[in-house]
């Protein structure tokens, strides 16, 4: 997994509550056996027209945030669907920072698998960084995840929380399934007392 | 003991391992998998050297891809992506030895249909999927939840799942149901007052006399749909009705082990004065029969309600319900039921068990569709679908004009041949109802298997109760 440690990058603003995985992955991508590729049709449906052609007010397709590596978005992103294809797409296409009031469970904790990091900020605090975002490649976001602070284009410093042990796994690319495996002896024993109690399991 | 709740005593049952800062590593009792979620993880434990820990714990269904039409058998039926992670599905379930239900058995269905049906899912355990709504599972009081691709395939090579603990929601439901709501009632109406956002870091457990008087079937869709409202888990206390439901099934416990069991699962309730962060009671009686009208699930009302305005709300919820409505072609003010459809989808993880066709045939016997509609009931399970031949449901249904489908997860995400076309309204029983959901362009209305019954008949949104 890449490492993520400082970012420094525009935003794209998507100021919608309840961004959920079908509009940033349409299922019909789903039927890949592969995690790579798919940021060409991160947000396909808001990106694109019945006829493939890019649909110009859309955020990315816009020049100023076509190299966009942050999204600042509003409440609830991510909520649906647990497909990790959400976060691959995005990913892929190059963003590895949203910022956003709420994120939904499960998309929350796949983003930290795939190199990405997820900040939840106050409300108020989004609309600050939104209002930057809106302000295009003259601003940069800066975040600095062994800091847990985000700067914006006129220096305002946020900070934000981030659990210790996502954040150990994020700033250092660890395989998190790796660092389980080193446990197995704790496994081992609790299936074999639990074999022991409920048997039938 | 200090009093705990019942998703604290499952918690604490499968603590394997617990680090200083609180993140746990939970053991995991059943893993469900599809072909959607689970290539990549496969993939995965083959260019690390792993391998399956616990293949007996391991139960493995095609689902969501699958067509539901009856010449399925027929390859040609499944677009090329589509069959290759079918394959992928075969040869990996096979590679690792795991229980597996391919789309030739009578036995195959939506994982989460199966799951209870064959008896994997059984109280007091941990079951996960790659798949959100693995909370259907909670109706018997496991910990069931979603999970990603990579948790899939740290599950497939752990058995467990890093986690921290979430906080207790309950959710109590007071006195009687009326006549005409259900189950699906239950669940909308409460995402309503919730929001999709606000079980975000609970486990709900769902309790009150509405909930016992459901079956082991309604419960299935009240958790369900927990998900929708953001909760990591639904959950519901087993009792007699859940015990009932699971003894016998091919893979419940047997004598001795079943009366082991049995004692366990009598222990699995909240205590008394166990401490809930957060509550929410509902008067049953205050229940409508409800539908959504935009594009989120929390965009409940009652039947019998009209379109909402944009400036009813605040906050970014403005904005968005001005998508909705535009998305969806309404006009606000106008009533509910004046809203007219174009296709009924019956089926579906939330409404595609027995009971769910019973009600939907209880209110189509007789009757026919209207004219022009397409309308498809795609039992959740070969065996639901083979129940209700025998009980003359599906009779019913094609002499109302239905479509009588093979099992699947088929509309509901539209990833197979099921879907529908721009502007397209569809009376669904699914569980979204977000933009493009059931194919681009789509516009969803979800509703109980009564409401789609009824709304089929008529052509336009209708209130059951006229027709009881």
């Amino acid at each position: 997994m890449n490492k993520f440690t400082t970012l420094s990058g525009i935003a794209a603003p998507l100021p919608l509550i309840n961004i959920d995985t079908d509009m940033i992955i349409p299922k019909q991508f789903l039927k890949t056996i592969k995690r790579s590729g798919l940021g060409v049709n991160l947000f396909d449906e808001m990106r694109y027209d019945d006829d493939r052609n890019e649909i110009p007010d859309f955020v990315l397709n816009k020049p100023q945030y076509r190299d966009a590596q942050i999204i600042v978005a509003g409440d609830n992103f991510g909520c649906g669907s647990s497909r990790e294809h959400a976060p691959w797409a995005i990913a892929d296409f190059g963003i590895t920072c949203v910022i956003a009031p709420s994120f939904a469970d499960i998309f929350y904790s796949n983003c930290f698998k795939n190199g990405i990091l997820p900040i939840a900020l106050p409300q108020e605090q989004v609309d600050v960084l939104m209002k930057d975002a809106e302000k295009g490649a003259n601003a940069r976001i800066e975040i600095d995840l062994e800091a847990q602070t985000i700067t914006s284009s006129d220096g305002e410093v946020f900070t934000f929380e981030v659990d210790a042990f996502k954040k150990h796994c994020l700033m250092n690319g660890l395989d998190d399934i790796g660092l389980t495996m080193e446990k197995a002896a704790s496994i081992d024993s609790f299936e074999a007392s639990a074999s022991q109690a409920r048997p039938w399991v | 003991m200090s009093p705990k709740t019942l998703y604290d005593k499952i918690w604490d049952a499968h603590v394997a391992h617990e680090a200083d800062d609180g993140t746990c590593l939970l053991y995991i009792d059943r893993h469900l998998v599809h072909e959607v979620t689970s290539p990549q993880a496969f993939e995965g434990l083959r260019m690390t050297g792993r391998t399956v820990r616990a293949p007996d714990k391991t139960i493995a269904v095609p689902d969501h891809n699958v067509p539901t039409t009856l010449d399925r058998a027929n390859a040609s039926t499944m677009t090329e992506d589509s069959r290759i992670q079918v394959e992928a599905l075969d040869t990996n379930a096979k590679e690792f030895g795991l229980h597996y239900y391919p789309v030739s058995d009578v036995r195959q269905g939506i994982v989460h249909i199966v799951g209870p049906e064959q008896g994997w899912t059984l109280p007091g355990m941990t079951v996960v999927c790659g798949d959100s709504h693995t909370a259907t599972h909670g109706a018997f009081g496991a910990l069931a939840h979603g999970i990603g691709t990579s948790e899939v395939e740290h599950v497939l090579a752990t058995q467990t799942l890093i986690q921290k603990k979430s906080k207790n929601f309950k959710v109590e439901i007071t006195g009687k149901l009326t006549t005409g709501v259900t189950a699906k009632d239950i669940t909308m109406h409460v995402i309503g007052q919730t929001g999709t956002a606000g079980g975000t870091g609970y486990v709900i457990e769902y309790c009150g006399e509405a909930i016992r008087d459901l079956s082991m079937e309604g419960r299935m869709t009240v958790c369900n749909m927990a998900i929708e409202g953001g909760a990591r888990a639904g959950l519901i206390a087993p009792d007699e009705k859940t015990f009932e439901y699971c003894m016998g099934r091919p893979h419940a416990p047997k004598g001795a082990q079943w009366e082991a069991a049995l004692a366990w699962w009598k222990t699995l309730y909240s205590d008394d004065d166990a401490h809930w962060d957060k509550v929410l009671t509902i008067d049953a009686a205050d229940i409508a029969p409800s539908v959504t009208w935009g594009t989120s699930p929390e965009d409940v009302l009652p039947i019998t309600a009209a379109v909402p305005a944009a400036t009813d709300f605040k906050g970014g919820k403005v904005d968005a319900a001005k998508r909705s409505i535009d998305y969806m072609g309404l006009t606000e003010g106008m009533a509910l039921t004046d809203i007219e459809i174009d296709t009924v989808f019956i089926g579906s993880c939330t409404n595609g068990r027995i009971e769910d066709l019973r009600a939907a045939a209880a209110i189509l016997k007789g009757k026919k569709i209207k004219d022009g509609m397409r309308a498809m009931i795609v039992p959740g399970s070969g065996l639901v679908r083979a129940q209700a031949e025998e009980e003359g449901l599906a009779d019913i249904f094609k002499d109302a004009g239905f479509e009588w489908r093979l099992a699947g997860c088929s509309m509901c995400l539209a990833m197979n041949p099921d879907q529908l076309a721009p502007g397209e309204r569809c009376a669904a029983t699914s569980n979204r109802n977000f933009e493009g959901r059931q194919g681009r362009g789509g516009r969803t209305h979800l509703m109980s298997p009564a409401m789609a019954a009824a709304a089929a008949i008529t052509g336009r949104l209708t209130d059951v109760r006229e027709m009881m």
